[in-house]
């Protein structure tokens, strides 16, 4: 793969860097629904941060990269090869980002049988697919809008569930697939049906910068990097590891931060004020507030961080007048105001 | 040769063809719009004798599958082998060289798509098929954009990739093209790496980018780029403003859209009415600018007299090249362009060609299955085994026989070519709502608001069933197409807020208007609905002149033609009394009738939803 973007080195755009920071301590927030302009940065960022993550243990042999702590959740080879009493062999691989591209067909996701090996062999195999290629990693769609619903329905699932269960010609395979679902789109291209718009987890809003300075120092950053990139990157590699630090001390921390029963009742209490529909919209806040007090190397989680992950956590869940296009994120801000003054 | 052939290439053809050659893959490579032409024959003839020789320029045909263009198994050969045999991609053999896209306009969202990420990442990482390499993919892009009409363009995501945007036309007679020949390309090739381009210039490029409402940030990108390039075939190792200004003039100018004048005001006065998700590529919030602007814009538009001021004082120095390289882009635009554009019509190509990506996906390749068919698993059908497996069982023996030597039978189960079975594949058809909205000064008179109402209920209903709309407005001595098809609701609301009302009414003309833009769906294959909303009463013919008998026959006769499209209709009466008039016209386009006084808010989507029922279930 051809050197990424560090991440550090993205100007501005922070509302999109802490969702997918959070989601990076904690993949079970859901996916990431980024919204906005084309050429700002989205994918750079997605493709940064894995290039910034640690690489992660793996078993050797096994097709879907189980991880060889993992005792739950391992693909049944894993958990076969485990049983009879051996120790996996592993070898460090680089976390995943896996690209789904527009146009992408049912049986390139989930995976299908083997072609070649049944004509050539009479041998009835699974051929992984786009999901088993990015567990514990990242899956980024970019176009989100434009994918057939359908498919956005079936991704969604295995996100939240964690599992892909494919029974399809004749095969029935279940396999992991734990990863983060990063959707990007335009929403002036069209529309996310409204049932889908709510199975994301958080939901960010990028701009292309408006300001001179913002915009000068992109095309500048962008451009040394393309000169050259291998100085580029040296050049950011403090930055980065200052966040791959705290990314992991993060991670570390995380079960740790506790959340206590006022806390509690403040999500719920926002959540009740905003009307959000079922109890998506309170967990999805617990989490990612928790998940940033982690990152913020905070023991407790304090009303600040629910009031920094508020609208992305909630904005998309909203009941809304579906021809009301603006006014999601400042009915979050007024309640915050309202309910938790500064 | 060369010199007879440069001749007909206007002066920035040539100068874009030089630049790409310097750094085709810095640069993305060029949109070139234009015909089949001896004069685009003569622009690739010259772009590859600049080029080193030997660099390899691939075609890439404008519905590349995705094996064929990334890569994956050869079948045939896997087949014949009995192991896996891979085949390059098209974007991995490109390395280093240029990929062709003839017909660019016409392209399947697939290939932009395949494309784009070549382009920004270098690399193909082919993980089809069981196969898993990545190869390097540095590649320019020449789209040859044959497009006539103004939303026959390239799928956005690629035009923003690559650098020029060329309409080719041939030189003036007084134009005198620069000439290059293969030796000074290579020589700024070499030197490319070295040209240092100052912060000043950098500034200068994203401020201009900036007040000409150009958002994407990847234009100053390039044009940075194309500035270094400039440098380079000058010669020297540091460029200045003279390249900043071409590069302006070519890269920046055509990605205007909006009068710098325009900047001036968002900045200092702040818009409320802008929403924080209103993108910039919509339409634009200043309400058209006087209509002195009409006149010839080259002659008469004047440097804007004052420019954006790029963040507070900044040294003079930067501010004068700001504004040299915003009059450069003045000088460098269309004029009809520049007429549009201080009108405040700001282009919509983008988002246009971006909105029917969704819908235009109607490849045999997803959908429903239907069985399969005899066929070849290429350009994306899919392979169907147990047909093709069946196919082949009845004749195993017989191969067997005819292959096998005697004294090793073999055991595997041949597959032959013409065993191969693939699915068939169909697609519901998506709905597309045509809103015909009749805002002539009677029905403004009577209910244009409680019209608009009606629509945006519907349009509520459209948003819950995922169908598409569209808006066409009469009045007056026309009809106006105010919203294109599109799956954005939040536009179909604004395009209907700002429709004022008054005038004649041209009913006539609105319902040929409908009828048209109905049967052009029908040919992209979706199930079009007309919804008329209109008193029934016109009084403009059809030839814009006004007359009461004449427009009801005129419009009686349109709404006749209407009817033997067999386009499903509704026809929603906005006068206070259910009127003869209204109910004669829905008779004569075979529509239905639903008065609106009677029709609340349930009746009127119920009405809809019964109108377009009948054409999902006959198709």
């Amino acid at each position: 793969m051809a050197q990424a973007f560090p991440f550090s080195a993205i100007v501005g755009q922070e509302e999109m860097k802490t969702a997918i920071l959070i989601a990076a301590i904690d993949p079970s927030i859901g996916g990431i629904l980024v919204l906005g302009d084309r050429g700002t940065g989205k994918s750079t960022a997605v493709r940064a941060l894995a290039a910034l993550l640690p690489k992660m243990k793996a078993v050797q042999a096994c097709r879907y990269g189980c991880d060889p702590a993992d005792t739950g959740g391992a693909c049944t080879e894993c958990t076969a090869l485990r049983s009879s009493g051996h120790a996996p062999k592993t070898h460090l691989i680089p976390v995943p980002v896996v690209d789904l591209p527009l146009g992408a067909t049912e049986d390139r996701v989930v995976g299908a049988l083997d072609l070649e090996r049944a004509l050539s062999q009479g041998v009835k195999a699974f051929e992984p697919g786009l999901l088993a290629q990015a567990h514990r990693g990242f899956l980024y769609i970019d176009e989100v809008n434009l994918l057939e619903d359908h498919l956005v329905d079936l991704l969604i699932d295995v996100a939240a569930s964690g599992e892909n269960v494919v029974e399809r010609e004749g095969l029935s395979v279940r396999h992991p697939a734990r990863f983060v679902l990063v959707g990007s789109g335009n929403p002036e291209e069209g529309e996310l049906r409204p049932q889908l718009l709510d199975r994301f987890g958080l939901s960010v809003e990028v701009r292309t910068p408006d300001q001179l300075a913002d915009r000068v120092e992109v095309v500048k950053r962008r451009d040394a990097f393309e000169q050259d990139r291998a100085a580029f990157i040296a050049h950011w590699h403090k930055d980065d590891e200052r966040i791959r630090k705290q990314i992991t001390a993060g991670r570390k921390r995380l079960p740790e931060v506790s959340v206590s029963d006022a806390v509690r009742e403040r999500i719920s209490l926002l959540c009740a004020t905003l009307g959000t529909d079922g109890l998506r919209g309170d967990l999805t806040l617990l989490r990612a507030s928790r998940a940033l007090a982690a990152l913020d190397g905070a023991t407790a989680v304090t009303i600040e961080h629910i009031r920094r992950v508020a609208a992305p956590a909630l904005r998309h869940r909203l009941r809304r007048n579906p021809l009301d296009n603006a006014g999601s994120s400042t009915r979050v801000e007024r309640a915050l105001a309202d309910l938790f003054p500064a | 040769m060369s010199l007879l052939q440069r001749a007909a290439l206007a002066p920035d053809a040539v100068l874009a063809a030089a630049l790409c050659a310097v750094d085709p893959v810095g640069l993305g490579g060029v949109a070139l719009r234009a015909p089949a032409s001896e004069l685009r024959d003569d622009w690739l003839v010259l772009l590859k004798s600049l080029l080193p020789t030997g660099t390899l320029v691939l075609r890439v045909p404008h519905h590349a599958s995705d094996s064929a263009l990334l890569g994956g198994l050869d079948l045939a050969a896997t087949l014949e082998a009995g192991r896996p045999v891979a085949q390059r991609g098209l974007l991995a053999r490109a390395d280093g060289g240029l990929l062709l896209l003839a017909m660019a306009e016409r392209c399947s969202p697939n290939v932009a798509a395949h494309l784009s990420a070549g382009l920004d990442n270098q690399v193909v990482q082919l993980q089809r098929d069981g196969l898993s390499i990545q190869a390097p993919a540095r590649f320019g892009l020449i789209a040859l954009d044959e497009g006539q009409a103004d939303d026959e363009r390239l799928p956005a995501t690629l035009l923003d990739r690559l650098a020029f945007w060329l309409p080719l036309v041939p030189a003036e007679a007084d134009d005198e093209a620069p000439t290059f020949d293969a030796s000074e390309i290579a020589a700024a090739r070499a030197a490319l790496p070295q040209v240092q381009v100052s912060d000043e210039l950098v500034q200068a490029l994203c401020a201009a980018a900036l007040a000409w409402g150009v958002a994407s940030l990847r234009a100053p990108l390039l044009a940075l780029r194309a500035t270094r390039a400039a440098a380079a075939l000058a010669g020297l190792d540091e460029a200045d403003a003279s390249h900043a200004t071409l590069a302006a003039r070519l890269l920046l100018a055509p990605r205007a859209t909006r009068m710098p004048a325009a900047e001036k005001a968002r900045e200092t006065e702040p818009q409320p009415a802008e929403t924080p998700s209103d993108p910039p590529t919509g339409p634009p919030p200043e309400p058209p600018a006087p209509p002195a602007a009409e006149q010839p814009p080259n002659d008469e538009a004047p440097a804007p007299p004052e420019t954006p001021a790029p963040e507070g004082d900044g040294p003079a120095d930067p501010q004068a090249l700001e504004d040299k390289l915003i009059e450069a882009m003045q000088a460098a635009l269309p004029p009809g362009l520049l007429a549009a554009l201080q009108l405040g019509q700001q282009r919509q190509a983008q988002a246009k060609t971006a909105g029917t990506a969704g819908a235009q996906q109607k490849h045999a390749q997803r959908g429903r299955p239907v069985g399969t068919r005899r066929g070849e698993p290429r350009s994306g059908a899919r392979l169907h085994l147990l047909d093709t497996l069946r196919a082949a069982a009845p004749w195993q023996r017989l191969r067997h026989r005819a292959n096998a030597s005697p004294d090793q039978p073999s055991k595997r189960i041949e597959v032959r070519r013409e065993d191969f079975h693939v699915r068939r594949f169909r697609q519901h058809r998506p709905t597309t709502t045509v809103f015909v909205v009749d805002a002539s000064g009677s029905a403004a008179l009577h209910r244009l608001a409680e019209a608009k109402g009606a629509v945006e209920l519907l349009l509520a209903e459209c948003y819950v069933r995922r169908d598409r709309v569209a808006v066409i407005a009469f009045r007056g001595a026309g009809t106006e197409l105010l919203l294109p098809p599109t799956r954005s609701l939040a536009r179909a609301k604004r395009s209907l807020a700002a429709l004022p009302g008054g005038g004649g009414t041209p009913l006539a003309s609105g319902i040929t208007a409908a009828s048209e833009l109905a049967t052009q769906l029908l040919r992209q294959g979706d199930s079009p609905l007309v919804v008329l909303l209109t008193d029934g009463r016109a009084n403009v013919a059809a030839d814009g002149k006004p007359g009461r008998s004449q427009a009801a026959a005129d419009a009686l006769q349109a709404a006749a033609s209407f009817q033997s499209q067999g386009i499903s209709a509704l026809l929603i009466d906005t006068s206070p009394q259910p009127s003869d008039a209204a109910k004669l016209l829905a008779d004569a386009m075979g529509a239905s009738y639903v008065p609106l006084p009677h029709a609340g808010a349930q009746g009127l989507s119920r009405a809809v939803s019964l109108a377009a029922a009948p054409t999902t279930s006959a198709r």
